[in-house]
């Protein structure tokens, strides 16, 4: 018999807030959290707007001694986790070590102190051969990040199989996915997964300038991200992270858990085109979206929300659409589809692990959040985008979707348990 | 307790065999060179030549030195990658070539996957970025800075390069991520794709990366590249940093009868990673039950196994911790075991992908290579280490083990396939 899977708990930290409670809010509200990049000068840059995270690690409960050994990532998945664990309810202590998984997904990892450690060693940039007299206990761990995963697996008690999934931009849906497959196979009977990301530092800043990727309308950073907008030019970078607690579903059952989806269908495919580009049909993401439905075995008439991509490039924007036409066929037309990214941003890995959390408090309170900053829609962008205002509606059963560098398009189906046949 | 997946081909009922190998090591690049190397006990760690590393408390490295990435690579791909994924890329080409995958042999499209490990990223790479950014500004910072640093490059490049649209994935857990890639790989064949590329590597070998490599104090600071880095001796100091790594084609075996494939090098007949408790917890690490589970997974016992190919870390307590979980499952002396890492240097990612083709290629060949320069294993670890000289065995299933830094653990089970 097939085990299905389910989330019991939910953590975030996102822009505009910290914590699920104050996310939801933000998104239902249609507010915005892109702002003026204030963690560094960021003058010399083209791009100078981001979705920052007002982070406290002292109020997060965090010692002086973990804030230095923890990146920022970590101390964001950690303190994710955490939340997660307590909304579930589950007593991880009573459980058996072993058969607990953990999941994270990262997309840069620990380029924060990557890259602060680096102006300590290299003189601010001046020595090419950087100084061994200057090097950080840590730095072994932000040159190689697996101590994410591990802080989280320490976090939540797990001796089970522990990875980090680092797939680009859909890292946070692919290590969800990781996650589910390890509690269908067995391995494990709860996974802690979802991903964190904290990019906002120069080099990423930068390295997305480059590309000319990321918006320049500097003048305007709160309306700056506008998905499926014809105005829009490029994305805004953010941070941030969400964390979940997966379940065997009999179990959560038993326990009496709150559940809040099952996570019916979960595929990823690669476009094997570009590193960066994407094809104007759309065509493996479509792919993606008929194996996730297909895994979920629910028909695409069944889709009453799709949380997109929408990451708010020109070349995005018109290829998820391409590819929900593709896959979902007239129903494309008649489902309400958004980005939350118009609100707080693209935060590289983490985002599809906070678009989850998104879908899955649309589907806890029957509200699809809206996108934000879209007034003139994109001629060939022509969904139904649910401009600025968040709408009440049933939904039993998500589609959220991510893309990425490298070529991934990733698709998750989530729904209600009772959804399934 | 829950279910656990108990058979080799788990509820899907499919078997999955390597069909290619691909390989870009220290000592040897190509498959049958690295091999030949550590059947010869060609030693791949020298001095650093990268860079001037006086200042530096270690001064080695496994590194490749014969390696001209013009020679296998077209020109444009150059400047948009780093080392390691050159090194990934090539080693993919050839194990592609190795199992006779090509435009003709009859794959749809979403049939082939990719799932590599790298634990370091583009790392050379992006430090040069770094150094412009810091040292002349962000206008310097180069068009392809987004994706030559990130982990999820080189699965990403392999697929474009190779037109693999099925499943992929890229997975980082240090020296243990590159079982993991293989194990998810496995995985992924066994949900319904016909092939996927899978293996890991890794290189940071820049002074920024060496440096970093140095954090944590687990790297020997000896001199001599003969006496650096001694898995299991009495005189283990540490590791020594290496770079490169393997990829292996694995694949569903009906799929590699029907499309007529001649050589198998073996079936990959269970995985398990598991977690060590938390730091001071007082409880023994996880690596010996990840052992049992990817045993019990295969549907094999210890006393199925002929071989063991070990983490090695070359530090004497982490030494000692794997010396007692192998002396638990197999009891003293009741395996052979080796290490032929000590010849490569720690590859991370890279790590436990060589392993695998030096297991695999130690079942065609039933010969088992040396640890190295291991000379004298502490009698207190009860283990039959091959040293000195390779050993002639009769070898028919091989546990591949691998460690990562914080608690990582993963073990692979391979078996001589039998249709």
């Amino acid at each position: 018999m097939t085990r299905r899977v389910v989330i019991t708990g939910v953590g975030v930290r996102a822009p505009g807030g910290s914590g699920t409670k104050e996310f939801w809010d933000l998104l239902t509200a249609g507010r915005t959290a892109t702002r003026p990049i204030s963690f560094f000068d960021a003058a010399p840059f083209r791009s100078r707007i981001a979705g920052e995270v007002d982070f406290d690690a002292r109020a997060e409960g965090f010692s002086p001694r973990e804030v230095r050994r923890m990146d920022r990532a970590t101390q964001f998945a950690v303190a994710c986790t955490r939340e997660a664990l307590v909304d579930s309810g589950l007593e991880t202590g009573a459980l058996d070590p072993s058969r607990i998984g953990v999941a994270l997904g990262s997309a840069v990892a620990s380029a924060t102190s990557l890259e602060n450690e680096y102006l300590v060693m290299a003189d601010a940039g001046r020595e090419w051969v950087v100084d061994p007299a200057h090097l950080s206990p840590y730095m072994f761990d932000y040159l190689s990040p697996g101590v994410m995963a591990a802080e989280v697996a320490w976090a939540a008690g797990a001796e089970g199989p522990v990875t980090m999934v680092s797939d680009g931009c859909t890292s946070g849906l692919d290590s969800v996915g990781y996650a589910v497959q390890l509690i269908r196979e067995g391995s494990v009977d709860v996974a802690v997964a979802g991903a964190a990301d904290t990019p906002v530092s120069p080099i990423v800043v930068a390295c997305f300038d480059a590309i000319k990727a990321t918006t320049p309308r500097n003048d305007d950073p709160e309306h700056a991200s506008r998905p499926f907008d014809g105005t829009r030019n490029g994305f805004v970078l953010a941070e941030g992270a969400a964390m979940f607690v997966l379940e065997e579903y009999e179990a959560a059952k038993r326990r009496g858990a709150h559940i809040y989806a099952e996570v019916g269908g979960y595929a990823t495919r690669c476009n094997a085109y570009h590193m960066t580009g994407l094809k104007k049909d759309g065509r493996e993401m479509a792919e993606s979206i008929r194996a996730a439905l297909d895994e979920a075995r629910l028909d695409r008439t069944a889709v009453d929300y799709v949380n997109a991509h929408g990451s708010g490039t020109k070349q995005n924007d018109r290829h998820e659409t391409a590819a929900f036409k593709r896959s979902l066929g007239d129903r494309a037309y008649a489902v309400p589809v958004s980005s939350i990214k118009s609100m707080v941003g693209h935060s590289l890995g983490a985002i599809g692990s906070i678009e989850i959390a998104a879908s899955i408090l649309a589907i806890e309170h029957n509200v699809v959040p809206p996108t934000a900053n879209l007034h003139t829609p994109d001629p060939e962008c022509d969904l139904d985008y649910v401009p600025l205002t968040a709408r009440e509606l049933r939904v039993d059963t998500v589609l959220t979707v991510g893309s990425g560098f490298g070529g991934f398009q990733s698709a998750m189906v989530l729904h209600r348990p009772e959804v399934a046949a | 307790m829950s279910t656990q997946s108990s058979t080799a081909a788990g509820a899907s009922g499919r078997r999955v065999v390597v069909t290619g190998l691909g390989v870009t090591a220290p000592g040897g690049i190509g498959t049958e060179h690295y091999w030949k190397a550590l059947l010869t006990g060609e030693n791949g760690i020298s001095e650093l030549s990268r860079f001037d590393a006086s200042r530096y408390p270690s001064r080695l490295a496994g590194q490749i030195d014969d390696f001209e990435a013009s020679d296998h690579l077209p020109g444009r791909l150059l400047p948009q990658t780093d080392v390691s994924t050159r090194y990934a890329l090539v080693a993919a080409d050839w194990a592609l070539a190795d199992a006779g995958v090509g435009p003709d042999a009859g794959f749809e499209d979403y049939d082939l996957g990719v799932v590599t490990s790298t634990a370091q990223g583009g790392f050379d790479f992006t430090h040069r970025e770094f150094h412009k950014l810091w040292s002349q500004g962000p206008e310097y910072v180069s068009v392809y800075e987004s994706f030559a640093w990130f982990y999820a490059v080189n699965t990403g490049q392999i697929s474009i390069r190779n037109t693999m649209r099925g499943p992929s994935a890229a997975l980082v857990g240090e020296q243990a991520g590159g079982l993991d890639a293989i194990g998810h790989a496995c995985r992924t064949v066994r949900r319904g794709t016909r092939l996927v590329l899978t293996g890991g590597v890794d290189s940071a070998l820049d002074p920024w990366g060496y440096a970093s490599q140095l954090a944590g104090g687990l790297v020997s600071t000896v001199a001599d590249p003969e006496r650096a880095y001694l898995p299991f001796d009495a005189e283990a100091s540490g590791h020594v940093p290496g770079e490169g790594g393997a990829v292996l084609i694995v694949e569903d075996a009906d799929s590699a009868r029907e499309r007529g494939v001649e050589r198998i090098y073996g079936e990959i007949a269970g995985y398990a990673a598991t977690f060590d408790p938390a730091p001071g917890s007082g409880r023994p690490p996880a690596l010996g039950r990840a052992a049992e589970l990817a045993l019990a997974q295969a549907g094999l016992t210890p006393a199925d196994v002929s071989v063991v190919f070990a983490d090695g870390a070359g530090a004497p307590d982490l030494d000692r911790a794997e010396a007692e979980a192998i002396g638990r499952l197999f009891g003293p002396h009741g395996v052979p075991v080796t290490a032929p890492k000590a010849l490569t240097g720690r590859l991370c990612a890279g790590g436990g992908p060589t392993d695998l083709v030096a297991a695999l290629l130690a079942l065609r060949d039933q010969v088992i290579p040396a640890t190295g320069r291991t000379a004298r294993v502490p009698d207190a670890y009860r283990l039959d280490l091959v040293t000195g000289q390779p050993r002639e065995a009769a070898l028919s299933t091989a546990l591949v083990l691998a460690r990562g830094r914080h608690g990582f653990n993963s073990a692979i089970v391979l078996t001589t396939h039998r249709p």
